[in-house]
């Protein structure tokens, strides 16, 4: 029987079989390390009399707790400071190498693997974050840890890991117009739930998924963990290789690598434990009403009410969520005015998400008291951008330009939502108080959320000219 | 860490679904840089929600939490299993767990114990109608005892049991392997890419 891209890559890095002794002890390609994560694991370390078994294999960045803008007066936040201070001791103790706050390279974790060409097919790639799933639009093995984790890779390499199921999500058919890769995995998590994956390692496949840039399919894999699945995938083809081509990290033997990541998708008779299709033809941009990534709807759609949900949990999810959101249920999707924009995060922060965003914005104005802000996922994406002239678009229209990081998606750094204020935000979760303590987040692609920027409310980004025309 | 194996306690009732790591440990918390201390930040944002009552006395002491389907669900921030500990509990009973949740648990010292939805909607019910009351919670066995003396089994994997019962470090138990880890690295590792040109 054919073997998944998943078993495959997990055969690579089998060091020990799974046993009668405990589960399968698999090699890690690739550690990246943040500074959230990482301080109590490094303390492990010390307090053990550990090293760290490989430097070479371990990359840290900031990227959590830093400012957006500012940057030459430093951390002003005391706690936020002494934690980046801390990466940086470690990674100068351990001798990894970091990007620190100053750095050029700096940015999201999640995005400069990538871009820096660390991330390639086959890989096997942790990091103490849920979103390191991202990795996996390469056709590498990503998924999140803990710091205990942290520790255990740090110390020896190797995880030891439980063998997850399997789960293949089929996008078949055109995108239509206006739809991209965020509605896609939006809409498969409103359809599955956000524990539907749970246990999985979800493989993405389709024509769909085919057709979508490396940035679209980062995007799709960033949300696998929104769906509760342990990582998600998509297999290595001429896209991932022209990406990966001629980066920094890429391989010297190139070719020969390619060679090697051409047997790495799923054979033709490999099965998979689930299967679920999504129909991509019936999608519309989608937006969230709700306070988990499920609760989303068409923006064409309208809220729903709890009446509408037969079981009494989801019933009574629905209603606290319509009361954290400050929601009636019914009202037109359409109609829901908002205060904020935030454009960025390692789900959306990357160069073709801002040129999305700013081809929507360009030759109009952010309506009139909306706070709009863009952060660019790296340093790295905001010099591209700054190259392309988009941070004119940005500002002209009266965006904010940024300095990268996680910024608004989580609010660890001074980007945070005031109690009640409403935002239209690229990033992953609407978590009650994720974006600030009483902030209420709709997740939206990059163009809907310039769209909604220019009008004030949400809004498809399919029709919001002629709107804006008629209006 | 501490070894696990027979908890009795009375039992803290959190009735809610998909409760995910920033609702048990704001953001706001991460910024420390120690491993404990996080027990009073528990739920912070919650701390004065009318469905929030596993802080009032009568489950003062309480080692056993219980919630619902899908618990720990959204970031992989350890601080969250942390504070549950930190507050006291050494178990956590629901329908279904987060994975990355789940198995930070397992790393620190805590059982994470799966039961069927109608078992949990009964100690939920139970715990909120009649607080106080012990149930037992036994990882020898792999059995929870409700009051009314019917005993549920649950399923964990053999090795995270072990671990459990025993206290055992997880990396140590890895270091055993280094001849394995060696060979690998000898023979099957994969060329690059190699972060410390970057150094």
């Amino acid at each position: 029987m054919g073997k998944t891209l998943f078993r495959k890559v997990w055969d690579l890095h089998e060091v020990v079989p799974e046993g009668p002794e405990g589960p399968a002890i698999l090699y890690i390609d690739l550690h990246l390390v943040h500074e959230v994560t990482s301080p109590q694991a490094f303390d492990g370390l010390r307090m053990a009399g550990r090293a760290v078994r490989r430097p070479d294999r371990t990359l840290a960045t900031v990227d959590h707790n830093v400012p957006t803008v500012g940057r030459e007066r430093g951390i002003e936040d005391e706690l936020s400071r002494l934690q980046v201070e801390a990466l940086e001791r470690n990674a100068r103790e351990f001798g990894i190498p970091l990007f620190s706050l100053t750095s050029p390279r700096q940015g999201i974790v999640h995005v400069i693997g990538p871009e820096l060409g660390f991330t390639q097919p086959g890989m096997t790639i942790v990091c103490g974050d849920s979103h390191t799933s991202t990795h996996g639009a390469f056709g590498a093995l990503a998924f999140g840890i803990g710091t205990s984790e942290v520790e255990h890779v740090l110390a020896t390499q190797t995880l030891p890991q439980g063998m997850p199921r399997t789960m293949r999500i089929n996008f078949e058919g055109d995108l239509p117009r206006g739809v991209v890769a965020k509605d896609l995995i939006l809409g498969a998590i409103g359809q599955m739930g956000v524990s539907g994956a749970q246990g999985h390692v979800v493989e993405y496949a389709g024509s769909a998924i085919r057709g979508l840039t490396m940035e679209g399919r980062m995007t799709v894999c960033n949300m696998s963990i929104e769906g509760g699945a342990r990582a998600g995938m998509v297999a290595p083809d001429d896209t991932t290789f022209a990406y990966v081509e001629g980066r920094m990290a890429a391989p010297d033997d190139f070719a020969a690598s390619v060679e090697r990541w051409r047997e790495l998708p799923s054979d033709p008779d490999a099965t998979f434990d689930r299967e679920m299709d999504v129909d991509v033809p019936s999608l519309a941009p989608q937006v969230t009403w709700g306070t988990t990534p499920g609760m989303v709807a068409p923006i064409t759609g309208r809220v729903p009410t709890p009446e509408q949900y037969e079981d009494p949990t989801d019933q009574e999810a629905v209603r606290r969520s319509l009361e954290y959101m400050g929601l009636q249920g019914g009202e037109a999707m359409e109609d829901i005015a908002i205060d904020t924009v935030f454009l960025g995060s390692c789900t959306n922060g990357r160069i073709e998400d801002l040129r999305a965003a700013a081809e929507v914005v360009q030759g109009h104005s952010v309506k009139d008291g909306i706070r709009a802000m863009v952060v660019p996922g790296s340093m790295a994406v905001k010099a591209q951008a700054e190259e392309e002239g988009l941070d004119e678009v940005f500002r002209t229209a009266g965006f904010e330009w940024r300095d990268a990081g996680c910024s608004m998606c989580l609010g660890m750094n001074p980007d945070i939502l005031e109690p009640g204020e409403r935002c239209a935000s690229t990033s992953n979760r609407n978590f009650e108080g994720r974006q600030g303590k009483g902030g209420r987040t709709h997740l939206v692609s990059p163009a809907m959320a310039a769209a909604a920027a220019i009008t004030g409310h949400l809004v498809d980004v399919r029709t919001f000219d002629a709107a804006l025309a008629g209006a | 860490m501490e070894p696990i194996t027979i908890v009795r306690s009375k039992v803290a009732p959190l009735d809610r679904a998909d409760v995910d790591t920033d609702q048990i440990i704001p953001k706001q918390f991460l910024k420390r840089v120690e491993r404990t201390g996080f027990g009073e930040f528990l739920f912070f944002d919650w701390k004065n929600e009318d469905f929030y009552i596993l802080d009032r006395p009568e489950y003062e002491g309480a080692r056993i939490l219980v919630a619902g389907r899908n618990f720990g669900c959204g970031s992989s921030r350890e601080h969250a299993p942390w504070a549950i500990q930190d507050y006291g509990f050494d178990v956590v009973i629901a329908p279904s767990f987060a994975d990355i949740f789940r198995t930070n648990c397992t790393k620190i010292g805590m059982l994470p114990v799966v039961l069927p939805d109608e078992d949990v909607r009964t100690i939920i019910q139970e715990a909120i109608d009649q607080p106080g009351t012990e149930m037992t919670v036994d990882l020898e066995e792999c059995a929870v005892a409700f009051p009314d003396g019917r005993t549920v089994e649950f399923h964990i994997e053999d090795s995270v049991r072990d671990r459990l019962l025993n206290g055992w470090d997880d990396i140590g138990l890895t270091m055993l392997k280094e001849a394995e880890i060696g060979a690998y690295e000898a023979g099957r590792e994969r060329q690059g890419p190699v972060t410390t040109v970057l150094l």
